[in-house]
């Protein structure tokens, strides 16, 4: 029992292949073997949004999925939003312009629900945007400014 | 929170997913979307030795017009559910609970199948299949059979699936001039519902569903003859709890949730115009 499977995925742009135990769940996969800390993980059991990424564009919780579930899929982190290293992603442009964040660990989960949500809705009111985020939780900012920055940022109609 | 380890199996097709059933027998879990099954398997309430992955079987995965009937795959992701623009005309009820399922990340990832197949009495798409009298398809060793939504939650996280059977389709009837109303009463967000319910009018007939009122998703029939027979919402809320058996714990009490079923059914009846 428990033999090891390949899996093969693209995460920010770079192949990446390794042999995996089933059980494996993808956050840790993400960050433990291809070492892309920048996914946090808060809970551990689906309810905070720390460990959010997209998968095939879409806001997923990986701690909540098996690394074998993402193999063959198109995955992105937040070190792979922002464009290059010089210039931020509009979102955590944003983010940074709203003070948007604290302590800054639900950041990384915050910002990846925020650009897929506003893939999906590009002109949100207030109140969409607070139920978009309604699965990430955030224990410093008490949201406002968060939402203040989504807003913007839908605003600036620049997210993608 | 790590699960205990398992062979995993990916199947190519529903009918190697029922072979691969058999040969496992009770060992074996089907992974779909693995958003009910992954966190038991994470606090070990669930050490299935074999999972068997379904979530890749994209033929089903689909929404589809059939004459009067639409067709819904069991792989269908609630997020495919809430957008969908034929169900949102046709059978408005399902996109608008299946838009209230946990948060954006569940939806994304969860199917209508699992979260039926599951029969937790406090998930949100039961109360609409019991509402809506769905279809449920299930297909096994032996071919497929149907079976009615009323038959299909058989007890707690107990459904009419087999242990060699798959659950491939819900088949909805077209209701395009219907009323319909849901609400969800929960303290947190993305939190399931302390008590739930969805009801439909359609030509003066009613159907509601009730979740976490039972140790399964019940039906109130008791509401819907009464709407039926030209009661208000009020009058016919009244006998929302009856013949309930409803579970208490730290949310709420026996007496709380009767309180509740009456209150929300009240609402949802007036949401859909009583
Ligand atoms: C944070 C969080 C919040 C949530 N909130 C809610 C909520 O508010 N309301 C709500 O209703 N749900 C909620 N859910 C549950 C969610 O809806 C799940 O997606 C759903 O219950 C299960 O679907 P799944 O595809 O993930 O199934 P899985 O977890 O993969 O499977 C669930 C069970 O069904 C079986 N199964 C799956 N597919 C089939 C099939 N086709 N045939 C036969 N058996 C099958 C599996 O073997 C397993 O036993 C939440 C989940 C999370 C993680
Ligand atoms: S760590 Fe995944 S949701 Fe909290
Ligand atoms: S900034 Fe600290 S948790 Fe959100």
């Amino acid at each position: 029992m428990g033999d090891t499977v390949q899996v093969t995925m693209n995460i920010n742009g770079t192949a990446q292949s390794h042999d995996v135990e089933p059980r494996t769940l993808l956050v840790h996969y993400i960050r433990d073997v291809c070492g892309l800390t920048g996914t946090n993980i808060g809970c551990d059991s689906s309810s905070c949004g720390a460990c959010t990424i997209h998968l095939d564009g879409e806001a997923v919780k990986s701690c909540t999925m098996l690394a074998v579930q993402a193999d063959g899929h198109d995955l992105t982190t937040i070190e792979g939003l922002a464009p290059s290293a010089e210039k931020l992603h509009p979102m955590q442009q944003a983010f940074h312009e709203c003070h948007a964040l604290q302590c800054g660990y639900c950041t990384p989960g915050m910002v990846m629900a925020a650009v897929s949500l506003l893939d999906e809705v590009p002109n949100p009111t207030e109140r969409q945007v607070r139920i978009g985020l309604e699965g990430n939780l955030c224990r410093c900012t008490g949201y406002h400014n968060i939402v203040k920055a989504v807003l913007q940022c839908a605003a600036e109609g620049v997210a993608k | 929170m790590i699960p205990a380890a398992f062979d995993y199996k990916r199947a190519g097709s529903a009918d190697e997913a029922i072979a691969l059933l058999g040969e496992y027998g009770e060992d074996a879990k089907l992974l779909a979307g693995g958003h009910s099954l992954l966190p038991l398997m994470k606090y070990r309430l669930a050490s299935p030795a074999v999972l068997i992955d379904i979530g890749r079987l994209s033929d089903l995965s689909y929404i589809r017009e059939d004459g009067d009937v639409v067709r819904i795959g069991a792989l269908t992701r609630h997020r495919d559910i809430e957008i969908s623009e034929l169900l949102k005309s046709q059978v408005g009820l399902l996109p608008e609970v299946a838009g209230h399922v946990g948060d954006p990340q569940v939806r994304h990832r969860g199917t209508i199948g699992g979260s039926l197949a599951h029969g937790d009495p406090a998930s949100d798409l039961p109360s609409a299949i019991l509402a809506l009298r769905a279809t449920l398809v299930i297909k096994g060793p032996n071919g497929t059979r149907e079976v009615s939504s009323d038959d299909f939650f058989t007890g707690f996280l107990e459904t009419a699936v087999g242990p060699d059977e798959l659950l491939t389709e819900i088949i909805v009837s077209k209701t395009p001039n219907a009323t319909f109303g849901f609400q969800k009463f929960n303290r947190r967000a993305q939190d399931w519902a302390i008590v739930g319910c969805s009801v439909i009018v359609n030509n003066g007939s009613c159907g509601v569903g009730l979740v976490n009122m039972d140790s399964r998703p019940v039906r109130a029939a008791g509401v819907e003859s009464a709407i039926a027979g030209g009661a208000s919402a009020a009058d016919g809320a009244a006998s929302a709890a009856d013949g309930c058996e409803p579970p208490t714990d730290l949310n709420a009490s026996v007496e709380y949730r009767q309180h509740l079923a009456r209150v929300l059914v009240r609402r949802a009846l007036e949401t859909a115009g009583k």
